[in-house]
């Protein structure tokens, strides 16, 4: 059992969770994730870990709500326990001294590129953070994205905060302005596909964090496998970074298909009937 | 009570065939298709056995098991004798006498397989096992005083808890690591409840905890912690690496990306790990199999209990797919003749070529070609080649892939000084298993690569006793 000792909600649907893990927060680097199951009929997703405290013991992470097991983890809190935690899993991020560089967070993405940002920082590179968000009310972690770098640009598409326009607009700008040696790209996939294509011409290194559909995450099953170059990599050992201009994001975006009548009706029934299985898995932690 | 029928009338006994689900019946179900003997059945078996001079089952057995000894047991009545008979030398006889290949084994060895058919070894190891469970006497052997010594086990597969139990015996603290939310490696992610019931692999961990056995799941040695931490911080004296060969191969041919296609890893570890045949009461998908056609490629145990399993979750169709002839199939006997008769569709010396799908990336076919037997190969069988202008496709929605396994590679790659060979194994030494760390040993899969159940259980007694002397003299 892994205690959750902290939880709080960073914004619609977000909720950011400290959780008791002392071997995973011993061990974590930056760009690492782990696999959670929170409880016994649960299924295995991965969630990447935003900050280790090595003293508490605790790692910390970031949750969107987006299908059964992440609205299930998010209606859980403090003092709740996860079932099985393992980790830190995946290669940790390439830190090195590039020069200039931009940071760039689509929505939840935010939080997993938060630790990669205050270590890219930490090495002496100049870091330029880009938020996107849909509006106001969806930019989240936007005082730890400032703290992590020197420069903080937020964008939305209605213009609510920050300025109106892509993140790939800003980014094209400060290529323009000033020259830009890494990019770090992590969120949806068409953002994450339209910076690899905004990087290209002039082959700025760029990375991308692929979010394909994991089991094991140790290299055992093969099914978050995706195609880097001509090759197949899979995402839980070779990555979860990879050189965003050698990604077929096309195979991703089908392979994370694959399970969608399941997933709908997994999350159809979880409104339907999820106060009741909230209630179990609150009870099963309690229980020990 | 001693066996009173001559020889010449023992040969003349037909072997007892293991009661089973109506293959009907249960080509649609994960209940275990064998029922095991009865009490009748395994009396007059046990009578079969010829009480050879010098046994070449126990020969053929990877353990030693002393069959004659527990046969003579089960013919004087005593089944829980017989049962502390197995244990000598096989901690998980439930198991094993579930799913070894006896036919290469004990039962290979057997005189009487020479002219009828052999001693039904493996169903009777079954039915002593399980009677011994059933009558919740399982014996737990004494244990030694305490050592001191500390001995970290890595993975729990069969090889790992083999070595657990017998290190834990001999006084040692032993503690398992293991990468999954669940104990048993293969047993428990792999080989399915129709062939091996969980709850079998779960009884036979929990006589291993009342042992003393400690067991910590959620660490990946290599990731949470390494190797050298173990023996530097944690305190470890030996380390035992047991961790399979669980690296699913494809197979490199254009359209391994479309969504249907599984490695038999995948699959097989959504069903059995995750038990996602029983979506949604269970939160874990798996592409719904339901009136689809299904295409396994590969011929071993894994690729068998594949196809079946793509029967059970309802598939229209399930064909094997096998560039090779029946003859050269490496499955179980047992489990071949089970496919068959469930209605699986065997399609030999037949090699995929490509997968083919739809603009929108999903499965519709597998493009294979006819093969012909050519001259033997290095394995000495003959080496099937593709007939020129033979290919055709086969309709699949799901196709899985079977074709072998690797090195599980994380602890290897982060322990520089672990020596490996070629295929990324671990080299150990053969008597010993002592690997190039000091203090490290190896055995099972991670090994050999992919072998059997009972070798590697084999293995893993190997090192404990290696482990045992290895921690008393702390001399390398
Ligand atoms: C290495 C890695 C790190 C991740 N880190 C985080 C994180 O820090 N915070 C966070 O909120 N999420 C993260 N994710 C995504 C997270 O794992 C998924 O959102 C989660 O598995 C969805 O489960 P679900 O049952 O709630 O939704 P599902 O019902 O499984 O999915 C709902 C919808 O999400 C899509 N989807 C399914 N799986 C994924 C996936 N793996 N990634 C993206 N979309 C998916 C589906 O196509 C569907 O449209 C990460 C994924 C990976 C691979
Ligand atoms: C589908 C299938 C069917 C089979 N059927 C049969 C059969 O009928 N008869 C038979 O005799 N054999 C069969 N086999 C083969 C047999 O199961 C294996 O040979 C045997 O399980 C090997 O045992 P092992 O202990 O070496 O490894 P495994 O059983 O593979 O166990 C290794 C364990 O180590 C864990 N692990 C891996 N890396 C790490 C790490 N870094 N840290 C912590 N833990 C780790 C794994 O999660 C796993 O639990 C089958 C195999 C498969 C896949
Ligand atoms: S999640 Fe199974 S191999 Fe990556």
């Amino acid at each position: 059992m892994f205690p959750i000792v902290e939880a709080r909600v960073l914004g619609p649907n977000v909720k950011e969770f400290e959780i008791a893990a002392p071997r995973v927060a011993r061990k974590h680097q930056a760009g690492q994730f782990i696999i959670l199951r929170i409880y016994d009929r649960g299924e295995r997703i991965p969630l990447t870990i935003k900050s280790a405290d090595r003293e508490r013991g605790t790692i910390t992470i970031v949750v969107q709500a987006i299908g059964k097991t992440t609205s299930l983890l998010n209606e859980l809190g403090k003092g709740d326990s996860i079932l099985d935690v393992v980790g830190p899993l995946g290669k940790p991020s390439e830190i090195e001294k590039f020069g200039t560089v931009v940071v760039i967070g689509g929505g939840v993405g935010t939080a997993i590129a938060l630790p990669t940002a205050a270590a890219l920082r930490d090495a002496g590179n100049h870091v330029i953070a880009i938020l996107g968000a849909r509006n106001k009310g969806l930019v989240i972690l936007e005082n730890d994205i400032r703290a992590a770098s020197h420069e903080t640009f937020i964008m939305t598409d209605d213009g609510s905060y920050g300025e109106k326009g892509l993140v790939t607009d800003k980014l094209r700008e400060l290529i323009a302005s000033r020259g830009v040696d890494f990019v770090l790209a992590i969120g949806p996939i068409p953002m994450m596909r339209a910076v690899a294509e905004c990087t290209r011409p002039q082959s700025i290194r760029t990375v991308v964090s692929l979010n394909s559909i994991m089991v094991d995450g140790t290299g055992m099953c093969g099914g978050c496998r995706v195609m880097i170059g001509n090759s197949s990599k899979f995402a839980c050992v070779d990555g979860p970074e990879f050189d965003a201009h050698e990604v077929d994001f096309k195979v991703l975006m089908q392979r994370n298909e694959m399970y969608k009548e399941s997933e709908q009706k997994a999350m159809a029934d979880f409104r339907l009937n999820g106060g009741e299985e909230v209630k179990r898995v609150r009870g099963a932690c309690a229980n020990g | 009570m001693a066996n009173t029928i001559p020889n010449k009338e023992r040969m003349k006994m037909p072997r007892q065939p293991m009661p089973e689900r109506h293959a009907h019946a249960r080509a649609r179900s994960f209940e275990e298709v064998n029922l095991g003997y009865d009490l009748d059945l395994v009396a007059l078996e046990a009578l079969r056995c010829l009480a050879c001079a010098k046994p070449a089952c126990t020969s053929g057995c990877p353990v030693g098991v002393k069959v004659k000894d527990f046969v003579d047991l089960i013919i004087a009545g005593d089944y829980l004798g017989a049962a502390a008979k197995i244990r000598e030398d096989n901690a998980l006889p439930a198991i094993t006498g579930r799913v070894c290949p006896q036919e290469d084994q004990c039962e290979g060895g057997c005189i009487m397989s020479k002219r009828a058919d052999s001693l039904a070894i493996g169903h009777l190891e079954r039915f002593i096992a399980d009677y011994e469970r059933a009558s919740g006497k399982v014996g737990i052997p004494t244990i030694a005083p305490r050592t001191g010594k500390k001995v970290a086990i890595v993975g729990s597969g069969p090889a790992g808890l083999s070595a657990a139990g017998d290190l834990v015996q001999k006084g040692h603290q032993v503690r398992v690591f293991e990468a999954l939310h669940e104990l048993g490696g293969v047993l428990v992610y792999g080989i399915p409840e129709f062939r091996l019931p969980k709850e079998i692999v779960k009884q036979d961990i929990d006589v291993l905890r009342a042992m003393g056995v400690e067991f910590e799941t959620n660490v990946v040695v290599g990731k949470s912690v390494t190797l050298d931490e173990l023996m530097g911080e944690e305190g470890y004296d030996a380390v035992f690496v047991a961790t399979g060969a669980g690296l699913p191969q494809f197979l490199s041919i254009p359209g391994e990306s479309l969504n249907g296609v599984y490695s038999a890893n995948e699959f097989l570890t959504r069903i059995n790990l995750m038990r996602a045949y029983r979506f949604p009461e269970y939160d874990e998908p798996v592409y719904d199999c339901r009136d689809k056609d299904v295409v396994v490629v590969g011929a071993g145990n894994t690729a068998m209990d594949s196809v079946r399993t793509a029967l059970r979750l309802g598939a229209r169709s399930a064909t094997l797919v096998y560039r090779r002839g029946e003859e050269e199939m490496p499955a179980r006997k047992e489990e071949i003749k089970h496919a068959k008769e469930e209605g699986v569709i065997f399609r030999m010396l037949t090699n995929p070529v490509e997968m083919v799908g739809t603009e929108k990336g999903w499965l519709t076919g597998v493009r294979c070609v006819d093969m012909e037997l050519g001259e033997p190969d290095e394995s000495g069988r003959r080496k099937p080649i593709p007939v020129a202008g033979s290919e055709f496709v086969i309709d699949a929605s799901v196709a899985i892939i079977a074709a072998g396994t690797g090195a599980n590679p994380l602890v290897q790659s982060t322990t520089p000084d672990l020596a490996t060979n070629k295929k990324n194994y671990i080299v150990a030494d053969p008597e010993s298993l002592r690997t190039s760390k000091r203090g490290v040993f190896a055995g099972g899969d991670i090994v050999t690569g992919g072998a059997t159940v009972i070798l590697a259980m084999g293995a893993g007694r190997k090192a404990a006793k290696s482990i045992h002397e290895y921690v008393t003299t702390m001399t390398w």
